[in-house]
């Protein structure tokens, strides 16, 4: 609906800006309004937090990581400016922690005598490596579900932050009257149909903050939703920078051409 | 012509001017991310470390690794080679500096300065000339008349510590910055 | 490039080339003193804006062809390495996906100020009709372009749009499967879409060009539709025009970066920044914003075969709009009847793109949305086949003022001048 509003407000119609979707028989599993919820990089000057980063980051990396990939991020995008803004020594410990797979040994081989995948420690210029080696068995880990990708999560899902917050947020134990849910499945009504693969995966004090923060089930997710923003649109900060320049720049411009416009026309009346 | 309309001019001159430049000065800036995108990308800058493992390297080998997306030379010289790239006279060189990326500029190009570790000769496979990667020159297949590499694009010859001897190339080969993280192992770049 | 040259050559050098290159005299003949009516307002400078925009989309797109792989296992990641790695990928990528939200933006409101003014009618014909071919042309390269990400909705957009053709009888499939080069959209489709994105601005460009030139021979039509009688009329274009036009492009161009900095998403589509996967369509399929009142139209007729007519004719409506206005009078300022219809047009145009914005059930204020969708196709048609032959032949225009000069400058300056 994200989309059509949005294009509702290009078309500017008034008359029809509300549209009444068709009601389904007995109870809608159609998913929730996403929550009320703010974050620091909102609006035209908003920044990421840092210190929200680097917790998001441990979030990601000690709840998350378990199942979800995050293919398009490098450990050393998070020293890089705009972003966690860990120290190189630091994104190198981080990297060195992480075991990605190796590249073909001497002999040529990429697996040991059990079959397991040769690692090597991570180098900054690593990529995050993924908890599966391929979808079939990421699905079968999952009791048929895929976990997606998180590098884009934030872009790909329409109120991008807050729909993930509220879906990070938004798991109940018991579901209303009414509502069968599916065997195996967990119950959550701002996602689309109300059955989630995903167990609820964030609890209080999941995590340990070593800045003290205390680690609530909604600090924890403010700070991934965070995190994972970043990880989506790491030039988000550059780009904002860069266009008030831009635009203070056009409009001095535009005064200018303006005046030179009244010059020239002022003798052709 | 009197001086209110002349005032007038200069006015309307300097507006239109300064109106012009700024659309300029804007037109100017707004090149340079055209032109940025062109350099290497944060990823390919990422990429230029690399750690090569010399355990298994034998005298008098020479092994190639990719550093940059160019060859880098690592030679094990056997004291021969050592001892005939000791005895030339920095003096007679065609390009008497050290071309080390390690050291100062200025610093001359013997021996000691064109490999820290004397066992090992590390170098950009990358003809100083054009460009070509230079083929080694081993005791039972020499190349060029020095002993060490000779380029058959245009016959620039090398010595045993890659500095030019003969033919067009204008410098000694190159030798990229790298530190030894332990007597086996060195990080290049 | 019409009437007698002006052009005095100012040095040997330009001398020396005029008379073996006549560049120079073509420059200074069209974009220096070439007569424009004096009356010209802000909806006119948006031809300059347009070809603005034309060169910015080839800009960044032949920098943005520099870092993407036209391949379907690479594409979707090569945008992102454009994103995240090349520098200022972002910022020239933001560009070029906003640039075609702004160059459709400029060009409907050139396209409606054309048919509010009359500039379609005799003599100006083929400007017109060239101009259509222009639009269709971007419309061809806006899709292609849209399907290079590789995402989840240029996938299906690809799939939805190429199946339109599979509605021609007997033939239809093979066309689909012609165009495919395969048993579905895939890296075949793929790879000839990049090499057809890649040439259609250029012939683009050539169109323009032929347009320009189309243009300079009648001159500018003016918002009082009436002809130049006299050089009391125009002004040379530079310098008034020049700095007209400079002026509301860099306006557009505040509003472009407006988006381009602070909401470069807006116009997208969240499904597009999932990778494509041919197992999975998202549930709604939505074309960019400025093919919506096509995809209403072909949505809103119940039979395969008739939607995708309906939506042609609809197209070449356009061409043919010339010979379809009997009005004598070109600008709807003296056309009281028509301009009240104008203006429902215009409503009716964004109507038709909020109903193909929405889902096929979705209902407004108890009405289906399919139905409003099909009285505004009625509408769209009947506008061009109905009302305009009949309300030309039947309207009794206001009176024309005698000449631009006296419209603009009034009775006194024009006898002063006389």
């Amino acid at each position: 609906m994200h989309k059509a509003l949005k294009l509702g407000l290009v078309f500017g119609l008034l008359a029809f800006a509300t549209p009444v979707m068709a009601q389904e028989e007995g109870i809608s599993t159609h998913r929730l309004p996403p929550k009320k919820v703010e974050f620091e990089f909102e609006g035209a000057f908003g920044k990421y937090d840092r210190a929200a980063l680097q917790r998001g980051f441990q979030v990601y990396k000690e709840v998350c990581a378990a199942c979800h990939s995050l293919n398009r991020v490098a450990f050393r995008n998070l020293g890089e400016p705009g972003g966690p803004g860990f120290s190189e020594a630091e994104v190198k410990a981080i990297a060195a922690g992480f075991k990605v797979p190796a590249e073909p040994n001497d002999k040529g081989e990429t697996t040991d005598e059990q079959g397991n995948r040769l690692t090597r420690a991570g180098i900054p210029a690593d990529y995050f490596p993924a908890p599966f080696p391929n979808e079939n068995a990421a699905r079968a880990n999952n009791s048929g579900a895929l976990p997606p990708d998180l590098s884009l999560i934030n872009k790909a899902r329409e109120h991008g932050p807050h729909y993930i917050y509220s879906l990070l947020t938004g798991f109940e134990e018991k579901a209303p009257a009414g509502f069968k849910l599916t065997e195996g499945k967990y119950f959550n009504p701002y996602f689309e149909g109300w059955n989630i693969s995903m167990p609820q995966p964030l609890k209080a004090d999941s995590v340990t903050y070593s800045d003290g923060t205390k680690a609530t089930i909604e600090q924890e997710a403010h700070d991934v939703v965070t995190f994972l923003e970043w990880a989506a649109e790491p030039k988000m900060e550059e780009r904002k920078r860069l266009g008030f320049g831009v635009l203070i720049f056009l409009v001095v411009l535009a005064g200018l051409l303006f005046a030179s416009y009244r010059k020239v026309w002022a003798d052709a009346h | 012509m009197t001086a209110t309309t002349s005032d007038a001019t200069t006015r309307r001159d300097f507006l239109y001017v300064a109106t012009g430049a700024m659309g300029a000065v804007g037109a100017a800036a707004a090149a340079w991310p055209f032109i940025d995108q062109m350099n290497p990308s944060t990823a390919a800058l990422a990429l230029g470390t690399t750690e090569i493992d010399l355990a298994a390297i034998q005298p008098g080998q020479q092994v190639i690794y990719t550093w940059r997306g160019q060859p880098l030379f690592v030679r094990r010289r056997t004291p021969a080679e050592i001892a005939s790239a000791k005895a030339v006279d920095v003096s007679t060189l065609p390009d008497p500096l050290a071309r080390n990326a390690n050291l100062p500029d200025n610093t001359p190009a013997t021996d000691a300065d064109r490999a820290t570790k004397p066992e090992w000769l590390i170098v950009k496979g990358v003809c100083t000339h054009l460009g070509c990667t230079p083929t080694v020159s081993t005791p039972t297949a020499p190349e060029g008349e020095y002993g060490g590499w000779l380029c058959h694009c245009h016959g620039s010859a090398y010595d045993t510590a890659g500095r030019i001897r003969k033919g067009p190339a204008p410098e000694n080969l190159a030798v990229p910055p790298y530190t030894f993280l332990s007597d086996t192992r060195v990080k290049v770049g | 490039m019409s009437g007698p040259s002006t052009y005095i050559p100012k040095s040997g050098l330009e001398k020396w080339i005029d008379q073996r290159l006549p560049l120079p005299r073509l420059m200074h003949d069209t974009m220096q003193t070439f007569p424009t009516p004096r009356n010209l307002n802000i909806w006119y400078t948006f031809g300059g804006i347009l070809t603005f925009c034309l060169g910015v989309q080839i800009i960044t797109g032949i920098v943005l062809a520099m870092h993407y792989v036209a391949n379907a296992g690479l594409a979707f990641d090569s945008v992102e390495k454009i994103m995240r790695d090349v520098n200022y990928g972002w910022l020239i990528r933001y560009i070029h996906a906003n640039g075609a939200s702004m160059f459709f933006l400029a060009v409907y409101i050139h396209m409606f100020r054309g048919l509010y003014y009359g500039s379609y009618k005799a003599p100006r014909e083929l400007i017109w009709i060239l101009g259509v071919l222009i639009y269709l042309l971007m419309m061809a390269t806006a899709f292609f372009g849209y399907v290079l990400p590789w995402g989840q909705m240029s996938f299906w957009g690809a799939t939805v749009i190429t199946n339109l053709f599979s509605a021609i009888p007997v033939i239809g499939q093979h066309i689909a499967t012609w165009l495919w080069g395969d048993f579905a959209v895939g890296d075949a489709t793929l790879n000839r879409f990049f090499s057809l994105h890649y040439l259609l601005p250029f012939i683009i460009a050539a169109v323009v060009g032929l347009h320009i030139w189309a243009l300079h021979v009648p001159g500018n039509n003016n918002p009082l539709g009436i002809d130049v009688k006299s050089p009391q009329d125009t002004l040379p274009f530079h310098p008034y025009y020049t700095v007209k036009d400079a002026f509301y492009l860099c306006l557009y161009v505040i509003l472009f970066a407006a988006f381009v900095f602070y909401s470069p998403d807006f116009f997208g589509n969240p499904d597009n920044y999932q990778p494509a996967n041919p197992l999975v369509t998202p549930p709604d399929i939505v074309p960019e914003w400025y093919l919506l009142p096509y995809y209403a139209m072909l949505r809103s007729v119940p039979n395969k075969l008739l939607g995708v007519l309906v939506m042609g004719l609809a197209l070449v409506t356009l061409v043919l709009l010339p010979w379809l206005d009997t009005s004598r009078v070109r600008s709807l300022r003296f056309r009281p009847v028509m301009k009240q219809f104008f203006w429902v047009f215009a409503v009716d145009c964004v109507l038709l793109g909020y109903c193909g914005s929405q889902s096929v059930e979705a209902v407004a204020f108890g009405i289906p949305l399919v139905i409003v969708a099909r009285l505004g196709t009625v509408y769209y048609l009947a506008y061009f086949w109905v009302l305009m032959p009949i309300i030309g032949l039947i309207e009794t225009p206001k009176k024309l003022p005698a000449s631009i000069a006296q419209s603009v400058l009034g009775d006194k300056a024009v006898a002063a001048a006389e």
